[in-house]
């Protein structure tokens, strides 16, 4: 079964063909690493997917009961949000907000979930700490519990793994590794963090302004490119 | 002090102007933090300029002063809203452009209405014998209006200043809540700054909420403190003015800039 389905998807942004003729399938429980130079159309294809821009020939669609509200999204890092007061749990439990539906405050449910998605992150303990005052991994990993709370099926990550050393990516990637075999959580994360993601993923797209490769991680021509060279 | 205190609530126009200035400045302080945090300080600058130059057409043209301020207000809350959005430094000149014009109109319709300096001087500094009775009533039913939406919307309000992009791919609005904050903003100002003028309004929008940021870490603990910070200036502030004859709308900004000044050091300290 798909959870996503492109088919012979342009966009245009800023009066210019962005991305073109982009199709593929992503079956569901899928770990998709989608890999390209800066401009090549990653944030242009995650845009697209949460509906923010819409595209100007062919489809992007969520498939297998999926819907727009499943999507769980970690947008890429920003030093803008740099001295904002929030805590962690103030954080992680907004993700919770397109389940609000018209009620003004969150249930227990909601509460609920929160703690869960902290506790697997391994931030219970420093849920009342300013998010602020957090290393970038811990500040990656709240995103990602906010994600989660939002997530009902699809995690969508704008390079989570960028700007971490070394551990902070490793644990990264052991988390989603976690979701994906024991919540069969469908996974799409745009990164520059080769060859590690290509390891980590089941699947890769390479997208150039077009898509130079869809497939499996294992056949993809340059995984082996990559570890030769410098990258 | 007891005394003092109760000399004050004998003046009828006293307890007037401090009923309407606490909810100002509750309102004030709420809306002040998503703006400071959002950037959007200049505005809450702008729009002060705007009730200005509305105010005295106003009663120039001998209408009902909050009945046009506020709207004009709001508009121009909206508006220069979206000039922000669409660019940032063009907004920013954008914000200038628009509150130099509407002073100069201000003035303008102040020296063609044959008006004396004593008005300008009300307008642009504030004064507790401003408010009638009715204006006190309008006052306070939109500024509990406020107080209400900002309560129901809260979590949402979090959420499109903490982070647009999370916001809008979770289905929020996100450029309703931003009009609700510009519109609400609007009214504010407008209601507020009969009482602190239009040059001190903005004290009130942006000092609670960065005095706050100096000592407190999560978003509701800056939220209430930026609520007890006003609403203590503003009584400090009115009693301090009353007790030393010194204008209300300068004295509330002092006492705010103190608590800046203390709450500062506090954080540093610690």
């Amino acid at each position: 079964m798909a959870a996503l389905i492109c088919s012979g998807l342009s966009v245009a942004y800023g009066g210019r063909e962005a991305l073109s003729g982009v199709s593929f399938e992503l079956p569901r429980g899928a770990f998709l690493a989608v890999v390209g130079e800066n401009g090549s159309g990653k944030s242009t294809l995650v845009r697209t997917l949460l509906g923010l821009i819409k595209p100007s020939a062919g489809t992007a669609r969520l498939d297998g009961g999926l819907t727009r509200r499943d999507i769980g999204y970690l947008p890429q890092q920003r030093e803008s949000r740099g001295d904002f007061p929030a805590t962690v749990y103030e954080i992680t439990i907004s993700g919770r907000l397109g389940r609000l539906g018209a009620r003004p405050f969150y249930s227990g449910e909601d509460r609920r979930e929160a703690e869960k998605n902290l506790r697997l992150t391994g931030l219970w303990e420093l849920r009342s700490r300013a998010f602020r005052e957090l290393s970038g991994g811990q500040q990656q990993r709240t995103l990602l519990a906010r994600a989660l709370c939002a997530e009902g099926g699809l995690l969508l990550l704008d390079e989570p793994v960028s700007g971490l050393d070394a551990d902070a990516a490793d644990q990264m990637y052991h988390l989603l590794r976690e979701l994906k075999e024991k919540k069969k959580t469908t996974i799409v994360m745009v990164t520059h963090d080769l060859p590690r993601a290509a390891e980590a993923a089941s699947h890769i797209l390479e997208l150039d302004g077009g898509q130079r490769y869809f497939g499996e991680s294992a056949s993809w021509p340059g995984r082996k490119a990559r570890r030769n060279g410098n990258d | 002090m007891i005394e003092l205190l109760a000399e004050m609530l004998s003046y009828k126009f006293l307890v007037r102007a401090a009923s309407v200035g606490l909810m100002v400045s509750l309102c004030s302080a709420l809306l002040g933090v998503t703006l400071v945090l959002k950037r959007y300080s200049m505005i809450g600058d702008g729009l002060s300029h705007v009730g200005f130059g509305a105010l005295a057409a106003a009663v120039a043209m001998g209408a009902s002063p909050l009945g046009l301020t506020i709207p004009v207000v709001v508009a121009a809350a909206v508006l220069l809203l979206r000039l922000t959005d669409r660019s940032g430094v063009k907004g920013d000149a954008a914000i200038g452009l628009v509150s130099v014009s509407s002073l100069a109109a201000g003035v303008t319709a102040i020296s063609l209405s044959g008006g004396v300096n004593t008005d300008v001087s009300n307008y642009l500094f504030g004064s507790i014998l401003a408010m009638s009775e009715s204006d006190v009533s309008l006052s306070l039913v939109t500024s509990a209006a406020v107080l209400l939406l900002f309560i129901l919307c809260y979590n949402r309000i979090f959420a499109v200043t903490f982070d647009e992009d999370f916001a809008k791919a979770t289905g929020i609005n996100t450029g309703l809540y931003n009009m609700i904050i510009a519109a609400l903003t609007g009214v504010t100002i407008a209601v507020g700054m009969r009482l602190m003028g239009a040059l001190l309004i903005s004290g009130l929008i942006i000092f609670p909420a960065v005095t706050s940021m100096r000592l407190f870490r999560s978003f509701r603990g800056v939220v209430l403190s930026a609520a007890a910070i006003s609403l203590s200036s503003f009584l400090i502030g009115l009693t301090l003015s009353y007790a030393a004859g010194m204008p209300a709308g300068a004295s509330i900004v002092l006492v705010n800039l103190a608590f800046f000044l203390i709450f500062s050091a506090a954080g540093r300290a610690r």
